[in-house]
């Protein structure tokens, strides 16, 4: 999303730069999420299941049948349904879920929040290590810790999650017992903690309890681990690409020339340069990992949003799985355009 | 004259050994790559056990032999049996078959899409451009793997919607490269001439610049096969991809799975053969763009 559409001539020549910027920044997070909602519009409207059908059983009579049909509005065309089916999802209404009973929305509160619990500590781990790895292996181009750093990255680009995670739990879980299995907390803990936020390892403090703090930490290391190392392949690869880039203009060469040391120029010249794309890599990496824990979640029995995805996608129920899709696709948009608005922000040119 | 000079030389007499020329030289640099060779020869050894599979792997992926659940690996059973006594050996093999085609479907399917949007958004610049390029951008802002699961539920599970999920998801930056090549051809001289010619747009985008977007559209291809993989493996783990009995990769890893701590190759194998092929594609891929694409020579 870094590079947009080259703005019309003569458009908004009238406002100050920073205000159009961000009209076109709302402009574009309207009309994504607008696509967005249609798609998972037209994905309801063309679930084999008839939602009268599911209402009122396949032995109603003709009358009841059309009297549902119109009560569920779809006898209207379908811009009006479209319509109200966007004030719903604006209101926050995604219907009811079939198998829990509660509104789609308070299921989505409660489990979409271990999903970022692990989004975020795995893009800390990518930060943290990524970035520093990247600029390593720019500084040192050709030689052994660059390729380590392509190696790493290559890996990353191929092996499957959820392959990885199994592999993780085999050795480290069942062989080693370095870290514990499947779930957020070990069975015991598991009821007691009262969910105030909704993450564990803020809960279990609020609670008072510091070995079920521990327990959680035990049970993350693994899940964060792994995301942690997608999340790093992606940021190293990009860090040093930006990397190189820099080190190869003339103003290094200047630096260099004026005696300055070498961490000097990698760190403080190139490197403050390489800051601004550097976000929105980190912003696209992160909206990944939210989407990316489906499958994570699913093989470390994680009880976060992709896995309630899943789940209901399993038990048929569309408005659950739409409900859920319609969130992760507004937190992937929304990081996706606040990275780009930040690029514009940030970096003097783009504006 | 030996073949090697003809191809090399510096004054071909007909386009076709200019062409061939160009050809050997791309060869050798690829040659020169020997991660890109590893990725080939994964590659070919994935087209090759799709091909063979009947004769490299003669026993029944899907027939059941209870009396043989779960034996480790041996010298019968190269990679052992799983939870219904079929070789994972032969399973493995034969889903490469399925691997292939998901790969190639979807491949067949974005590309053209991407080629024309592409070219036709850049060809024709305006209006036709905006529209075109906002829905590309709104596809591009979709989370991939969460659309292809409401798709694939909506669809139903197995292997064509999977596809076709898999499809939709994923043309849009195959749109933009295309567009972006597009743009440095539309003015350029030799198009000129065509349009005075006389050509209607429609030629020239489907004659004139299609064909040069499409070394562009290869690379690409070739590096989203991974991609491509990884996501159908992903859909098959999670049970929406191909339905059992079918041999698919990502739903033997699945199925292993709640044998991984005493039976693990059941699990393992399948999975490191996902690995081992979109590695291949990456390095493949990788290997290809140093060697087609102008800008990095």
């Amino acid at each position: 999303m870094a590079q947009q559409t080259a703005r019309p001539a003569g458009a908004s020549a009238s406002l100050p730069p920073a205000v159009s910027v961000f009209l076109r920044f709302v402009a574009a997070i309207l009309l994504t999420f607008l696509g967005l909602t249609a798609v998972t519009f037209v994905i309801g409207r063309v679930v084999p299941i008839d939602p009268v059908l599911a209402v009122v059983g396949d032995r109603a009579l003709p009358e009841v049948y059309a009297r549902v049909r119109a009560e569920l509005g779809l006898d209207l065309p379908l811009y009006r349904q479209y319509w109200i089916y966007l004030e719903n999802v604006l209101a926050g209404d995604f219907g009811t879920s079939v198998i829990t009973s509660r509104r789609v929305i308070d299921d989505i509160l409660i489990f979409f929040p271990a999903t970022i619990e692990l989004a975020t500590l795995a893009t800390l781990v990518g930060v943290l290590l990524g970035v520093p790895m990247g600029v390593m292996a720019a500084a040192c181009h050709g030689r052994w810790p660059d390729h380590l750093v392509r190696l790493l990255g290559l890996v990353g680009y191929s092996v499957p999650v959820f392959w990885l995670g199994l592999m993780g739990l085999l050795l480290f879980y069942a062989e080693l017992g370095w870290v514990a299995g499947p779930g957020r907390v070990d069975i015991f803990y598991e009821g007691l903690i009262e969910p105030v936020t909704g993450f564990m390892l803020v809960d279990t403090v609020l609670a008072g309890e510091p070995h079920a703090f521990r327990s959680a930490i035990d049970h993350l290391i693994l899940p964060v681990a792994i995301l942690g190392y997608f999340s790093l392949a992606y940021i190293s690869r990009m860090t040093r690409s930006f990397m190189l880039e820099q080190l190869g203009q003339e103003y290094i060469t200047t630096a260099r020339v004026k005696g300055l040391s070498e961490a000097r120029v990698v760190w403080r010249h190139a490197f403050g340069n390489v800051m601004v794309p550097l976000v929105t890599v980190v912003a696209l990496s992160y909206a990944s990992l939210l989407e990316g824990a489906v499958l994570t979640e699913t093989v470390f029995a994680w009880p976060g949003l992709g896995r309630y995805i899943t789940d209901s996608l399993f038990n048929a129920d569309m408005n659950a799985v739409l409900g859920g899709t319609v969130v992760v696709g507004a937190a992937f948009i929304g990081l996706n355009l606040f990275s780009d608005l930040l690029y514009r922000l940030l970096d003097p040119r783009a504006g | 004259m030996s073949g090697r000079a003809w191809l090399l030389s510096d004054t071909p007499r007909s386009r076709g050994q200019a062409r061939l020329g160009r050809a050997y030289l791309g060869w050798l640099a690829f040659l020169d790559n020997p991660l890109a060779v590893v990725g080939f020869a994964i590659v070919a050894g994935l087209v090759l056990a799709a091909l063979l599979a009947p004769w490299l792997a003669p026993g029944s992926p899907i027939d059941q032999d209870l009396g043989r659940r779960l034996l480790p690996p041996s010298a019968e059973d190269w990679f052992g049996t799983d939870e219904l006594g079929r070789s994972i050996y032969a399973r493995v093999v034969h889903g490469a078959r399925l691997t292939l085609t998901i790969v190639v479907l979807v491949a067949v399917i974005v590309a053209p899409v991407g080629l024309l949007v592409g070219t036709a958004a850049g060809y024709a610049g305006g209006l036709v451009d905006t529209v075109l390029m906002r829905i590309t951008d709104i596809f591009l802002a979709f989370p991939r793997l969460i659309l292809a699961l409401a798709f694939v539920a909506a669809l139903g599970p197995g292997i064509e919607n999977a596809v076709i999920a898999i499809a939709i998801t994923s043309w849009p930056p195959y749109a933009r490269v295309a567009r972006a090549e597009t743009l440095t051809l539309r003015n350029s001289d030799f198009i000129a001439a065509v349009r005075l010619q006389g050509a209607s747009p429609l030629r020239i985008v489907l004659r004139h610049v299609a064909p040069l977007c499409i070394s562009s559209l290869i690379i690409r291809v070739t590096l989203d096969m991974a991609g491509i993989i990884l996501t159908a493996a992903g859909l098959g783990f999670l049970g929406l991809g191909a339905q059992p009995p079918l041999p698919e990769w990502g739903a033997m890893v699945s199925s292993g799975r709640q044998y991984l701590l005493d039976q693990w190759w059941v699990a393992t194998i399948p999975g490191a053969a996902i690995f081992v092929v979109s590695l291949g594609f990456n390095l493949l891929g990788d290997g290809l763009r140093d060697v087609i694409d102008p800008k990095r020579q």
